[in-house]
């Protein structure tokens, strides 16, 4: 039975690398952050890889935590569902006690089963979808608001400024968009308005002109968007090639300057939900300056992950511990100061912070809209 | 009728795009009897050479634009046929003669080669074109009007102008002559004295060619290009292939044209969630009472 010893003395070479790899040096803290850092939504990857990197840079200069030095894993997960399982599995493969991530709420949800069963947190700058936190596990926190948050500005918003014009719905059928469009539309209804067209689009195609040719049949001068900026920067840019003004609303996830180099002057109006601006925060001016110096523009969700790491951080040193459920315990029960303000979680682990604000797209920048 | 115009334009539009990439599926089939699945990576690398060409002829001040256009086309032809020729050469032709089997996992390897490739030198992010050829006339004003766009209007007129090019020349030339007889039998063509690996070599430069172009109008019509778009394309073309029958150059063509147009007139019609089932459903219809596709011949066992 030659094979079969052989087979066992593989399984437990294997295995005791697998432990080998779950024990890191005494000396250091291991975190994640895991996010598209490939693939069409990259550009949110490399924001939140850029916050973390320099929160740890930034956190070890002071000292590092409980007098030991974080080390910063980074997971690509391309937005896919099947890649965050993965990326969680492999962060607890190598002792990571927090990850501050994902980016798609479709890879969140699926992520946060793994980190619930290995007992590590996660506190992701970007998920939206309420069902992230709406699950009830007591590791999973998030810095940034919610969908059904988003959906009841942007519904609210739209029955006050546009309650005479023809609005559409339309999404792109990931977690995400599904959530914020059907949030949007709930409010939207609540208030008495009815879209004239509900439809979804396939993520990743290129040709959306049937759509449009279906927006300007209808007579749409407002188009609701949930989804990401590629496809939004198309639809706006194939409307505009048919001859239609129609404006068009989206969420979050325009929150970067690809969307304006995909649209160029043909995107100006063009209208979102996003959380107040932490660049916009006195707190985070020092901050903001050292990005700035290395020629990186800390937008998006660059300081959200910034600020998550901060955060955990100090619950850390509330804690004594690195400890995940001492350390949920704490983040449940303090408050923390960090570039995005004073934050602290509530019981399901969603941040008590300001809601969102409307946010117009002109000449090239995305600012307040004017009130 | 306004809104059924055009949306018959913009299905004309994308079913163009689709037959130009399909016809390179096609004929690498006919010829060798293999799927290169690596050609929607060859398309994607099309659009780049396009883009690329593009922001050149911008620094070096050239924007006349039919000369701008003109010069754009043929680097993008020929640098695309280059790694066309090189994808056979070092993929395929060390693999000839070995089981079908090696060949398809071969080209699977050079997609997931090219695109993580592009990536590396190019970058995730999408890679944005502002509007080149901007405008259109309107047919008819109605309920809305119908645009028929100077780039829709370029897309469909080069795929047509290409498509009786490439028919002449596998009907009447030499060259066309060879690739026929390499694909009745390759043992038998090099008897008679025809280089069969350099006609297999051009048909995978000829099919590059074509994806090419394709690569160059996507860039100019949608303007957004990444290292992913030749997946979906691939897929789609790859199915309009089959659809006209694989192997027959008209089928890849007119297998193009219907899966644009069921898609586009699907989207119009009901709703847009369902249009690949709609498609994917029609190619299953047309495989079950058609198994060698639209226009195919079935093949015929030799004994």
């Amino acid at each position: 039975m030659a094979v079969s010893r052989f087979a066992l003395t593989t399984m437990a070479a294997a295995t005791a690398a697998i432990i080998a790899g779950a024990m890191p040096a005494e000396a250091e803290i291991r975190i994640g952050t895991a996010g598209p850092m490939t693939g069409q939504y990259a550009v949110f990857g490399a924001q939140m890889k850029a916050g973390a990197e320099q929160a740890v840079r930034d956190i070890n200069a002071a000292g590092g935590v409980l007098g030991q030095q974080l080390v910063l894993e980074i997971g690509d997960d391309v937005c896919d569902p099947k890649q965050a399982v993965a990326v969680a599995n492999q962060f607890a493969g190598r002792g990571v006690v927090m990850a501050a991530g994902h980016f798609c709420s479709g890879s969140s949800i699926p992520a946060s089963d793994v980190y619930y069963e290995e007992g590590i947190l996660q506190i992701s700058p970007a998920s939206t979808n309420p069902q992230l936190t709406e699950a009830g596990k007591w590791n999973v926190f998030r810095t940034c608001g919610r969908d059904d948050q988003q959906g009841e500005v942007a519904g609210n918003y739209m029955a006050d400024n546009f309650a005479d014009k023809r609005i559409a719905i339309v999404h792109d059928k990931q977690a995400y968009s599904k959530g914020l469009a059907d949030e949007t539309k709930k409010q939207l209804n609540a208030r008495g308005i009815q879209e004239v067209l509900y439809d979804t689009i396939t993520p990743g195609e290129r040709d959306y002109s049937a759509l449009v040719s279906k927006l300007n049949a209808e007579g749409v001068e407002i188009l609701y968007y949930g989804g990401y900026h590629t496809e939004a920067g198309l639809i706006v840019r194939q409307m505009r090639g048919q001859g239609m003004t129609t404006r068009l609303i989206s969420g979050d996830a325009l929150v970067t300057d690809e969307y304006w180099s995909i649209t160029g002057d043909l995107g100006e109006g063009t209208m979102m939900t996003f959380s107040p601006d932490p660049r916009k925060n006195p707190v985070a001016a020092p901050i903001v300056e050292e990005f700035r110096a290395q020629g990186i523009e800390p937008e998006g969700y660059t300081l959200y992950t910034y600020g998550t790491i901060q955060a955990w951080v100090q619950a850390v040193e509330k804690a004594g511990t690195t400890d995940p459920e001492a350390v949920a315990e704490v983040l449940k029960s303090e408050q923390f100061e960090t570039v995005l303000g004073p934050i602290g979680f509530d019981e399901k682990g969603d941040v008590t912070a300001p809601g969102y604000v409307f946010y117009v797209w002109s000449g090239g920048t995305y600012d307040y809209v004017e009130n | 009728m306004e809104y059924f115009l055009q949306q018959l334009i913009n299905g004309l539009t994308l079913g163009a795009i689709y037959g130009l990439i399909a016809i390179g599926y096609t004929m690498v089939y006919g010829i060798i009897g293999m799927i290169n699945f690596a050609h929607g990576e060859i398309y994607m690398i099309g659009a780049f050479i396009a883009l690329i060409a593009f922001l050149v002829l911008g620094i070096l001040g050239i924007t006349w634009l039919p000369l701008a256009l003109l010069l754009v086309l043929l680097a993008a032809m020929v640098f695309t046929a280059f790694y066309g020729w090189t994808l056979e050469r070092i993929a395929y032709r060390p693999l000839r003669g070995s089981p079908r089997l090696a060949a398809l996992i071969s080209a699977i390897g050079m997609s997931i080669f090219l695109q993580n490739y592009v990536q590396l030198l190019q970058g995730a992010r999408v890679k944005p074109l502002q509007p080149v050829i901007p405008g259109g006339v309107v047919l008819m004003e109605g309920a809305i009007s119908v645009r028929f766009n100077y780039i829709q209007m370029m897309i469909i007129a080069t795929t047509v102008v290409l498509m009786a090019i490439f028919s002449l020349i596998i009907a009447k030339t030499a060259m066309g002559r060879a690739q026929r007889a390499c694909q009745q039998d390759q043992t038998m063509s090099a008897l008679v004295g025809i280089n069969v690996d350099r006609t297999i070599s051009m048909t995978f430069v000829i099919g590059a060619t074509l994806a090419a172009v394709a690569g160059m109008m996507v860039t100019l019509y949608y303007g957004v290009i990444d290292f992913f778009i030749g997946f979906l394309a691939g897929i789609k073309a790859f199915t309009a292939a089959v659809v006209g029958g694989i192997g027959s150059l008209p089928g890849a063509m007119l297998g193009g044209l219907l899966i644009g147009l069921i898609e586009v007139f699907w989207s119009a019609y009901f709703t847009i969630e369902y249009k690949d089932v709609a498609a994917f459903s029609i190619l299953i219809l047309v495989l079950m009472f058609r198994p060698t596709g639209l226009l195919g011949k079935p093949e015929i066992e030799k004994v």
